[in-house]
């Protein structure tokens, strides 16, 4: 089966300082991926790598089989908008919107109307039991109830793959565990496919897998041995 | 798991039959562990004994199970203390783990390679103990929590001494 995310010896760096040296790594359609390491390991460069927010120096990037780091930003764009969603650590709600025109954003970008837009938004707000929050501005929202938010405007437009960075990074734990419920039962029903950056064990364990990235390379798990 | 202690604890809620304690014991402490009847009884013979429960009122028939226990002020007394004193913080130093790296180091082999499974093994019971989280009640969440939070330091531990095995080389004296 083709992997629906893929990176194949994938080398970056900044400067001089080298982030990826030859990470690989695949996801299968409707899996939840962990990619775990230290700070500075190269999670997060080999995250925007594969949601095509980073082009590699070299090595290749694959959604759906089709290189990604070939296309040009404005394809790479159109990629992200149509078929990617994201969380990142802290919502990054556009505080000027109100919480159901954050969540409608990716829609309105896409070119679906306002109303149909908004329409689409609000069941989400039922879905993550965030309803009556939907006229307030992320300023008025609690930190728990801005990641809601943020995953609702990242799942609105069905996306095949979601990207999230350190999803409950500025969570306690209890309201961190909620978000990732959410997140996991919202990917699930959905069949999307969620790489998700975290350091935290726990997070890490809502996935179906996990890799680690260590010095810019990914290893992964040895494989589960059979009791001889 | 303090069987006794959790059994008077049981008994301090109401006087019980032997096989009430059971059910219960199984209900909240015994986690896919049921306790045998055979340890119920003599157990309970033994609080008797040591004078922490009386036998009340026999029921009717024959068996252990016509006999309703009663908690006594000794044994109400004991399971007070229990339940307000903390349990010892073990730091764990020579656990099993800690034993494998110095004794792979020591011996030549690689303890990263231990650790990355050993990482690994912890990783999966983890994705089981939060499966169970997301899919059983509160008392089973819980449970998982205190599993998860211990599995969690236990990681943060293979974490650190990844970074640090180098250095734990020239210490063990190689």
């Amino acid at each position: 089966m083709t992997p629906i995310i893929e990176a194949r010896d994938v080398v970056l760096s900044f400067g001089e300082t080298p982030a990826l040296r030859g990470a690989s790594l695949a996801a299968e359609r409707g899996e939840i991926l962990a990619i775990m390491g230290p700070s500075g390991s190269g999670k997060t460069t080999l995250l925007h790598c594969l949601a095509g927010i980073l082009v590699p120096a070299s090595g290749e990037i694959r959604f759906d089989g089709q290189r990604v780091d070939t296309l040009n930003e404005a394809r790479r764009s159109t990629l992200r908008r149509e078929r990617f969603g994201f969380v990142f650590q802290f919502g990054q709600l556009i505080p000027e919107l109100t919480a159901e025109e954050n969540v409608a954003m990716p829609l309105l970008l896409a070119g679906v109307r306002r109303a149909p837009a908004l329409a689409r938004a609000r069941p989400w707000f039922e879905r993550l039991d965030i309803a009556g929050l939907e006229g307030r501005r992320s300023g008025e929202l609690s930190g728990g109830q801005a990641q809601r938010v943020a995953l609702a405007r990242a799942m609105v437009g069905e996306p095949e793959v979601l990207f999230a960075d350190e999803p409950t990074g500025s969570l306690d734990s209890l309201t961190g565990e909620q978000v990732m419920n959410l997140l996991v039962a919202s990917a699930q029903e959905q069949g999307t496919t969620v790489v998700l950056v975290t350091h935290e064990a726990r997070v890490a364990a809502y996935a179906d897998r996990d890799v680690t990235v260590r010095d810019g390379k990914v290893f992964a798990p040895a494989p589960e041995r059979v009791a001889s | 798991m303090s069987v006794p202690l959790t059994l008077l604890g049981l008994l301090e809620r109401r006087p019980s039959h032997g096989y009430d304690l059971k059910r219960d014991y199984d209900a909240f402490f015994g986690r896919g562990k049921p306790l045998p009847f055979g340890q119920v009884y003599s157990t309970l013979g033994r609080l008797a004994r040591d004078g922490k429960v009386v036998i009340g009122e026999v029921g009717p028939g024959e068996g252990p199970d016509r006999k309703r226990y009663v908690i006594t002020d000794v044994g109400a007394t004991e399971v007070d203390t229990w339940l307000t004193e903390p349990v010892d913080p073990e730091p764990h130093l020579q656990t099993v783990l800690f034993a494998k790296v110095v004794l792979a180091l020591m011996l030549g082999r690689s303890a990263e390679n231990y650790l990355d499974t050993q990482r690994a093994a912890h990783l999966q019971r983890m994705r089981e103990l939060t499966e169970i989280k997301r899919t059983g009640g509160l008392v089973d969440a819980l449970l998982a929590d205190h599993g998860l939070f211990h599995l969690e330091a236990d990681l943060r531990w293979i974490e650190t001494t990844v970074a640090r095995l180098d250095a734990l080389a020239k210490e063990v004296g190689l």
